[in-house]
Formats: structure tokens, C-alpha cells, sequence
């Protein structure tokens, strides 16, 4: 059958707009009626081959197994966590899942992690039944206890990460700051001044506000340069 | 807030069941697609009440009863008596049915039986005035489910509509200042008949009066309701998907007949 | 400087060169204005003006079902609240829930039922809050018209949006998109709401009189402004996503020349 596309690539479509018409693969957010393959929701078509998928311009965050993400503890229970990860779904971090000492020699849970502290974990399990749950036994898995905290979409990280992390790398080397990226849609800065941390913090919020435009790195790396221009002014001007 | 309701405690199996047999043109209780279940209807049971009626519609049970008091008009309505028409699922009448508040579901119902009734004219509302602006008759009609085996917004309507016809209201007079009950009694008058058919929606198939199991597993309902001229008088979609524009259109012809089925019925009943 | 309404009964709702009090024809609707994405804290939300009616609506979620039994394992709940401020009337309006926004909450919900993936979010609630700050006659529709945008601007998939608008009978003739003067003075009240490409009517109700050819043509005719209503829809949440576009874009070229 012929397959032809109806709507234009890169291009934003409206839920039940008509994307293409014939035996094109399904991607996310693309569904059928007859030979038509309409969307799902709002977002720019993409087409991959003949895959035909819509990638959304809004929405929150959906917990995927293997995710990287940066959550807050909202509560201790038997054993373990309760984790807001902005998910529809709250998780859960079991004592288990965290590195230390097993037994009746581990300490009380409250001496390892508090109601309000900022953890990064990897989704270690989640499906239709049952709340995410998250372990912080990894590299780089922990307690924060530091850091700018950066709430955006979770729909903009794909964008905040780049290209095989062009974005990213370009953004922790231009603002010289240490940027981990959760997949939902939480980011944890830390600089060595909490000026650059501020311009780091701004370029992310630009991110997210222009995710789906041309020529988004080079705007964005002039912005922080000119940042630093006015720093080193007002640096001079009080020296 | 109205929210998504419970999936009804009803095992799949049983579910395909009453889909595949409705997809074949019959129905669980073998009845056709535009059978309605038996009917029975009785009037006059509680004689405390100015007009009363009980249905019973397959295994539903609903009955109803007439209050005629005088009251005051509503003030953008000087010239009118008043109509209301509530609705109450007792919980003696279904597992689902909680003691509390009007749910959704019984608002649903008291609202359009009142539009039947309202918008049809069948109470001659003017006629209800006493002193204008002042003193009128206030017309109760309360229906009471007893029993829940589907199709309540059907059965509601068909003993609202009896229990009015039943009706007897005091003969009152004006004097001078004074409103007073003049002794005897006579009909409630009445110009219109509304009957109020429902439909559901089963996979593909329109059925008329669905009975709880096919309510269960049905895609949507329409609810038509016809006057004594074959004239519509309202009409409200319930459920959570919907119908093509032809199935309302064949829905709203086949209620036309259905309507004046059920109101020689309710008319045979209540005058008898 | 406002000028209140007058709630008295006009003398004629058509005039006699066929227009009606605000100056439309019987097949016209009153000037709509759509918006999106227009509160911070809502996951979703969009606002209408059609005629005077000024609909705002917010979405919430997917969220965590609270309280918990109210979730259903394998799909979202759609929660839905009609609501209208005390002032949005002629008559203040008192603020607790009445037997009619319970009502009109219900096939509001109902209407939007169908098109929401509510599969893909177990044990959640996706919780619609509809705001009448000025009523005129048509509320419902309007809502869903709003409501629609609201759901697609919060990012839950949905596999079109829902358009609704009434039909009415007034002095004998039908007429789309009743206001309230004409909706409390005419014969008869149909407001729809059409899910376009899946041919299905989600919201169909009626009050008044109608033999059954005029509920056919009004049916018809209150089908059709759905269409138009749906296609402004789609072209409100394009140009919005797309102005974000151009906006940058255009700052882009500026950088560039200066």
C-alpha cells in the first residue's frame, strides 16, 4: 500500500490531526483508524524511516526502568522512602536498596535520609501494578547535599541533554558547573560560584522555554558568554 | 466533583456473555432489541399522598408519590404554581446505594423526569396559582427506587407520570385574605403525557430498556422523551463513549412508538 | 464602565429582517475567543469566550489517586467539577454545588470520557476543573469546547478533542448557539458535544419542544458548529506551540543583524 505522509515533519500537530495515511509503524503517541494514522497529542511529528511517532510538547513525567532521576523524600515508612519524583505515581526507596550494613546493626532510617532531602536514583522496577521503586546503589546514587535544584518539563530533557549530550557538555563546559540530569525533568547544578550556578540555572530554564526552535546551542551559549562579560565588568568595576 | 464510577463487580466472562448474545439480536433475558421487559404498574398505594404509583419494570421497582401543599412562587414566576421532582436510591434498593447526599446518578434522574414533565406542559402550571404572587400550589413528586435492576431513569418516568394521573388535590378557595381548603376533591389536572424511553448502546447494538446486566456492559445510553403529540420533550446521553449521529436518529423514531406503548399502559393502569 | 444587564423579557428575539438580539443570524455563532496554556500552577488549562460566557478551565495530572480507594487498577479516572461563581449570574449565585453543576459536572465528564488514553495511567486521577466566571447561555458546551484544549495543553494523550455548541428553537425557528435570553424565552434547548473523526456524539441532551423534524435539522446544524469549533481548536494549540517557535526565531535574526 502506499504510504504517504499528510502532515509535515517537524511541524506541530494537534491531537487527532491526521499525520499519514497507509502501513507506516506506530511510534509513540501515533494511533490508527482504518489506513489513517492520526496523533496522539500535541507535538512535532517525527518520522523515522517509516516509523511515524509524535514527540510531545508538554507533559509530565512517566518513571521508565533504568531512569536516572532526582527526587525528594516526602516521608519515612517501615522500610523505607516514600520519593516524589513528579510522577503521577509516588516511589519508594526500600532500606534494601540502599549501601551499608544489612541487619539489626543498621542504624535507624531517619539517621539516613530525612523528610525534605534531595536523593538521585535509578527507577529499579515499575510497571501497571505497583509504584515505582528506585534504588541508590550506584555510582553517583545518593543524598545530594549541595546544589541549585531545576524543576522543568520532563517532556524538555531529551532536549536538554542533546544530541549524543552536545547540549549538556556544552552547558557544564561554557557555565564550568556540574550539571546531573534526571530524566524527570529534575536537574541538580552545583558551581564554583553561585554566579555561574545562577547562569547555569537560567540557560536550563531557556531550554525548556525554547526546546523546539533553530539554533538554540548558539543562543544560548552567547547568553552565558555575555553573562560573563557583565560578571567580569562588575568584577572590575569593584576590584 | 463527578468522577469515573467503579468498574461494576461483574466477572468479564459474564460480561461477554451479554455482549455476544446482543450482538446476535438477543438478548440474556431472550427478549428483542426493542422489547421492553414486563411491566406492571399499580396506583394508589399510599393514601396518605395526593397520588401515588409503583412500577415494576423487569426486577426494578420504583414508586412514586404525589405531594400537592400550598407554598409560596418562586418570585421571577408569579403566575406559576411549582413543580419539583426529586429522586432518592434508597439503599435497601441496591448494594451500590449508600445512605447520604443526592448521588450524580439520582440527581440525573430527578432532573430528567422534571424535564419530561416541565417541558411538556403536563401540569398546567397557571392553573396552580391561588393568590398571585403570594399563595400557590406546590406539586412533590418524589419517586422513591426500591428495587435496582436497570432502566431506572424509564421506571421513574412511567410512575411519576401514573402517579400524577392519579392524583386528587384538594379544592381550595381564595377568601378575602384568606386561602382555605374548600372540602372534596378533584383530578390533578393534567394536558400532557410524557413517557421517557432509554436506550443502550452494546458494542454496535441499540436496545431499548436495558436491564442492569446489560447497563454493566453497555457503551453509552440515550434517554428520549416523548409527549402525548410524538413530539420530543427531552432527551439526555449518559455513559462513557457515545453514538454515531444515525444511531440517534434511529433511536430518537423508534421511542416515538415505544412512548405511546408505555403511556396506554401507564393510562390503563392509573385509570382503572 | 459596566453596564449591568437587564433581565427583563425582550419583546421579540428575531427581528424582522431576521436577526436576533445581538445581531446575528439564526445560523451564526457569537464571537469566540480561545486560549491556552494560560495558568502556571495547572498542569493544563485554557480559557473561552463565547459571546458573554467566560469559561475558565484547569487540568490536573495524571496524579496520585487520593484517597486511594477512588482508583481504578488498569485506567485513570477522570474527575470533573462544574462550577459557577457566585457573580457569573444575573442573580448571585450561591457557591455551594447545586443539583444543576452536579448534573452538568456529570455529562461534562462524560462527554470527554472517550478521548482520553485513560489506559496508559493506571491508579491515577486526572482531575478537570471547569470555572464559569460569566454565564450566558451555553456554559456546557463552552466548557467542553475549553476542557478539550485544557487536557491536550496538559500533555495527556487523547485521540482528538471534543467540540460542543447547542442549537436552539426560538419564535418557531432554530437557531445555533442560544444565549441565555434566548435560552430562557425560547422553545427548546439541544446542546451537543461531536467527536469528530471517530463520528461519535459524547454529549446529546434537550429540554423544550421539538416535533421530531426539527430535533433532525437543529441535530444537523448543531453537528456542523462542532466541526467549525473543532477546527479552531486545533488551529488555537498549533499557533500556540508555533509562536514559541517564531519568537525565538525572530530574536535570532535580530542578534544576527545587530
Amino acid at each position: 500500500m502506499d504510504m504517504v505522509l499528510v502532515a509535515e515533519p517537524k511541524q506541530v500537530v494537534a491531537p487527532g490531526e491526521v499525520l499519514a495515511e497507509g502501513d507506516h509503524l506506530l511510534g509513540d503517541n501515533a494511533y490508527r483508524i482504518g489506513t489513517k494514522i492520526f496523533s496522539a497529542c500535541v507535538g512535532i511529528l517525527e518520522v523515522d524511516g517509516n516509523r511515524v511517532f509524535v514527540v510531545p510538547l508538554k507533559g509530565g513525567y512517566f518513571p521508565r526502568v533504568g531512569d536516572l532521576v532526582a527526587g525528594r523524600i516526602v516521608d519515612i515508612g517501615l522500610s523505607g522512602w516514600l520519593v516524589d519524583i513528579r510522577a503521577p505515581y509516588e516511589a519508594m526507596l526500600p532500606a534494601s536498596e540502599t549501601p551499608g550494613p544489612r541487619g539489626p546493626r543498621r542504624r535507624d532510617l531517619s539517621t539516613s535520609y530525612e523528610v525534605g532531602d534531595m536523593v538521585l536514583a535509578e527507577v529499579l522496577a515499575f510497571d501497571r501494578t505497583r509504584d515505582p521503586l528506585l534504588t541508590v546503589k550506584g555510582p553517583g546514587l545518593g543524598k545530594v547535599a549541595s546544589g541549585r535544584v531545576v524543576e522543568i518539563s520532563a517532556a524538555k530533557i531529551p532536549r536538554l541533554i542533546g544530541r549524543k549530550g552536545s547540549m549538556i557538555s556544552m552547558l557544564k563546559k561554557e557555565t564550568d558547573c556540574q550539571i546531573t540530569v534526571g530524566q524527570n525533568g529534575v536537574v541538580m547544578v552545583w558551581g564554583k560560584s553561585p554566579e555561574s550556578e545562577r547562569v547555569a540555572v537560567e540557560a536550563i530554564y531557556m531550554v525548556e522555554r525554547e526546546a523546539h526552535t533553530r539554533g538554540l546551542t548558539d543562543r544560548i551559549r552567547e547568553m552565558i558568554s555575555r553573562s560573563r562579560v557583565v560578571e567580569q565588568v562588575a568584577g572590575t568595576q569593584t576590584a | 466533583m463527578s468522577a469515573t464510577p467503579q468498574l461494576p463487580p461483574v466477572a468479564k466472562l459474564e460480561q461477554k456473555t451479554v455482549v455476544d448474545l446482543v450482538s446476535k439480536g438477543k438478548r440474556i433475558d431472550e427478549r428483542g432489541p426493542e422489547n421492553y421487559r414486563p411491566i406492571q404498574i399499580q396506583v394508589g398505594l399510599i393514601e396518605k399522598a395526593n397520588g401515588s404509583a409503583q412500577v415494576h419494570l423487569g426486577k426494578s421497582k420504583v414508586l412514586a408519590g404525589i405531594k400537592v401543599q400550598t407554598g409560596t412562587p418562586f418570585p421571577d414566576t408569579p403566575d406559576e404554581g411549582v413543580l419539583t421532582v426529586n429522586a432518592e436510591l434508597v439503599p435497601l434498593a441496591s448494594p451500590s446505594f449508600e445512605a447520604g447526599p443526592p448521588s450524580e446518578a439520582a440527581i440525573e434522574i430527578s432532573r430528567v423526569v422534571d424535564r419530561g414533565i416541565r417541558e411538556s406542559k403536563a401540569i398546567d402550571m397557571k392553573s396552580l396559582v391561588l393568590q398571585k404572587g403570594k399563595t400557590v400550589q406546590v406539586v412533590y413528586v418524589d419517586i422513591y427506587v426500591l428495587d435496582h435492576d436497570g432502566n431506572l431513569i424509564d421506571a421513574s418516568s412511567m410512575a411519576a407520570l401514573a402517579a400524577l394521573v392519579n392524583s386528587k388535590v384538594s379544592k381550595m378557595e381564595v377568601k378575602g385574605d384568606e386561602v382555605i381548603n374548600k372540602g372534596g376533591h378533584h383530578q390533578l389536572p393534567l394536558n400532557n403525557y410524557p413517557v421517557a424511553v432509554t436506550f443502550a448502546k452494546v458494542d454496535r447494538t441499540i436496545i431499548v430498556d436495558p436491564s442492569l446486566e446489560e447497563e454493566q456492559v453497555m457503551n453509552a445510553r440515550l434517554t428520549v422523551t416523548i409527549d402525548k403529540n410524538g413530539d420530543i420533550c427531552a432527551m439526555q446521553k449518559g455513559g462513557l463513549y457515545g453514538f454515531t449521529p444515525d444511531e440517534v436518529r434511529k433511536a430518537v423514531h423508534m421511542a416515538v412508538g415505544k412512548a405511546a406503548e408505555n403511556r396506554a399502559r401507564i393510562m390503563a393502569a392509573a385509570k382503572g | 464602565m459596566n453596564k449591568l444587564p437587564e433581565p427583563k423579557q425582550p419583546e421579540k428575539l428575531i427581528d424582522d429582517k431576521g436577526l436576533r438580539i445581538d445581531g446575528r443570524r439564526l445560523d451564526e455563532l457569537r464571537p469566540i475567543k480561545l486560549e491556552v496554556g494560560l495558568l502556571d500552577k495547572a498542569d493544563g488549562s485554557a480559557y473561552i469566550e463565547q459571546g458573554k460566557n467566560k469559561i475558565l478551565v484547569a487540568v490536573y495530572g495524571p496524579r496520585e489517586a487520593h484517597p486511594k480507594h477512588i482508583a481504578m487498577p488498569d485506567r485513570a479516572v477522570i474527575r470533573c467539577r462544574y462550577h459557577m461563581a457566585p457573580f457569573s449570574v444575573d442573580e448571585r449565585k450561591n457557591p455551594a454545588p447545586s443539583r444543576r453543576e452536579m448534573e452538568l459536572s456529570k455529562v461534562i465528564r462524560e462527554s470527554l470520557e472517550p478521548v482520553v488514553l485513560t489506559d496508559l495511567y493506571p491508579r491515577t486521577t486526572i482531575d478537570l476543573f471547569i470555572e464559569v466566571l460569566q454565564s450566558d447561555g451555553g456554559s456546557r458546551c463552552a466548557g467542553i469546547t475549553a476542557a478539550s484544549l485544557a487536557l491536550a495543553d496538559a500533555g495527556i494523550p487523547m485521540k482528538e478533542m471534543v467540540a460542543a455548541c447547542a442549537v436552539g428553537k426560538i419564535e418557531g425557528k432554530l437557531a445555533l448557539d442560544l444565549s441565555d435570553a434566548e435560552d430562557k424565552y425560547g422553545e427548546a434547548d439541544i446542546p451537543v458535544a461531536l467527536v469528530p473523526n471517530a463520528g461519535l456524539v459524547t454529549l446529546l441532551q434537550m429540554d423544550g419542544h421539538l416535533t421530531l423534524s426539527e430535533f433532525e435539522q437543529g441535530f444537523t446544524m448543531a453537528l456542523e458548529a462542532c466541526k467549525t469549533l473543532h477546527a479552531m481548536q486545533r488551529e488555537v494549540l498549533k499557533k500556540k506551540y508555533a509562536t514559541i517557535k517564531e519568537a525565538a526565531e525572530e530574536r535570532e535574526e535580530a542578534e544576527v543583524v545587530a
